[in-house]
């Protein structure tokens, strides 16, 4: 099992982010063992694996949110254009600003649909009026596929919309201070079918504006959002590459077995 | 490839394997039986296997179902999705083997309205080596032998040799007694339509190959030379 497998395939394009021998602990126990992954601008790559493989540990190091868990440590290089995002002059606040996240179940703030989307752009100081504010929220309401389901009620509790809207109103609010990366940990995974559509289909649009990374269980999600897929098993990288190779044809038998149903 | 976390997906690849080795005993069967009827002169057996072709068309279209409804409930990936697809493009080249051989069947009822044409012979030798592509290439399908499929695909070459042979054999013999121009009009379909056989034999071993490797060949098929080229060839008879 222990074996390293030599990733490395040529990205076309920039790339926005680079992981270079990632290690972290939980405490005594390592939970990702020398990761190296290369994440291309304006493309989506996607991560899979069983659970408890690594790949939301993974997803976390790219934006520091493993900083808050005091057992967590974490050894290695992320950059994100070049600069290493772990260096004591990164400030996290903005690597957070520029490095958004999409949880798994949709967490709009108890507030107003317009207000959960300004939230952002206010405390980063990026509106300095309310016409600038207003431009902000609508684009991005717009950019997440929502504006036309809410522009009437703009005033109304974000709670108050359905699952599938709640998602896209929390990725309104990721897309308002304008990242750079937007990593999504199972964006789906609590919507149904038709949201779940609603949702990949604005993964594809957003790859324009923006950098995505996203965790999912769902295999045919994987091999439709994204361009490359990497495929994580006990803490490691058994595989990465072009997602359409990943699923007509892997090489590594391991990667096979997860995709086609043999594990275990 | 077995073990899938879910035993009856595991049976429904299986069933599909098993439907295409049967689809493909059928049609060696047909195949065998027409040849047999040709060689033989036996009309009442060249009948008996146009009748039964429907039955080839049925064994296809129930593989197809199977198919789909595995791309529906599974939605298969990698080499399952390869096995799926291979099921298809290769049930359909049974299928249409089927048909050669009906045509052949129908071709050597024909036949026996005339006195028995020497070439007969060199059909019967082309037959024999197209037989035994498919009957290799369904072994290699079987046990997901690339190189045996690869080496089918190789023996495509000497069948068009053949071909191209018995087409100047048949055209000299028409040249030589307008009275042979039917019954040797018959045979040439015979052989067009073997020759045939033979490249859904390659079609089926490029099939095996992508099943079991997930690319596609580079080489260039062998090819033997086209009709014209050979009928170009032909010197005129001088009387």
């Amino acid at each position: 099992m222990g074996q390293q497998v030599d990733n490395h395939i040529n990205i076309s394009g920039r790339i926005r982010m680079q992981a270079k021998n990632i290690d972290v602990f939980y405490g005594d126990k390592q939970a990702l063992n020398k990761i190296n992954l290369d994440i291309a601008a304006n493309q989506v790559t996607a991560l899979i694996g069983p659970s408890g493989c690594g790949k939301s540990t993974f997803l976390r190091c790219l934006n520091r949110m493993n900083d808050t868990i005091d057992s967590c440590k974490v050894k290695g290089d992320v950059t994100l254009d070049q600069r290493d995002i772990y260096s004591r002059d990164m400030d996290v606040v903005e690597l957070r600003a520029r490095v958004g996240m999409v949880f798994q179940k949709p967490n709009p703030f108890p507030k107003s649909i317009f207000d959960n989307v300004a939230y952002g752009p206010r405390i980063h100081g990026l509106a300095h009026n309310r016409q600038e504010l207003d431009k902000i929220v609508d684009l991005s309401l717009k950019r997440a596929g929502l504006y036309d389901e809410v522009s009437e009620r703009l005033n109304t509790p974000g709670t108050s919309l359905s699952g599938g809207q709640q998602q896209r109103l929390c990725i309104a609010r990721a897309i308002a201070i304008s990242p750079e990366v937007i990593l999504m940990d199972e964006p789906c995974s609590a919507l149904d079918p038709i949201a779940t559509a609603k949702v990949e289909e604005l993964i594809d649009e957003l790859k324009e504006h923006y950098t995505i990374v996203i965790v999912t269980h769902n295999m045919q999600q994987a091999a439709r959002v994204s361009q490359y897929t990497a495929f994580f098993h006990l803490g490691e990288i058994v595989e990465f590459g072009e997602t359409e190779k990943i699923f007509t044809n892997p090489a590594e038998k391991r990667t096979q077995d997860y995709i086609t149903g043999r594990f275990g | 490839m077995s073990d899938h976390i879910v035993k009856t997906y595991d049976e429904e690849l299986d069933r599909i394997s098993n439907s295409i080795v049967q689809l493909g005993g059928f049609i060696e069967d047909q195949l065998a039986r027409a040849i047999h009827s040709l060689v033989h002169r036996d009309s009442d057996l060249a009948d008996s296997v146009v009748d039964d072709d429907k039955k080839a068309d049925e064994l296809e279209e129930d593989i197809n179902n199977q198919v789909i409804r595995i791309l529906a409930l599974r939605q298969p990936m990698a080499v399952d999705l390869r096995l799926i697809t291979a099921a298809l493009k290769i049930s359909s080249d049974l299928e249409r083997i089927g048909d050669h051989a009906a045509n052949v069947a129908k071709r050597a009822h024909a036949l026996n309205q005339f006195e028995p044409v020497k070439p007969i012979s060199a059909v019967s030798r082309m037959a024999q080596i197209v037989q035994k592509m498919i009957k290799d290439v369904l072994d290699a399908f079987l046990e997901r032998d690339s190189e045996r499929a690869m080496e089918v695909w190789r023996r495509d070459e000497e069948v068009d040799e053949m071909y191209n042979s018995l087409l100047r054999e048949l055209v000299t013999y028409m040249m030589e007694d307008p009275r042979n121009i039917s019954p040797c009009t018959n045979l040439l379909f015979v052989a067009k339509n073997i020759e045939r056989v033979g490249d859904h034999a390659t079609n089926m071993a490029e099939t095996i190959n992508f099943l079991v490797h997930g690319t596609n060949i580079t080489e260039n098929r062998p090819k033997g030379e086209t009709d014209a080229i050979k009928l170009q060839n032909i010197p005129p008879k001088n009387n």
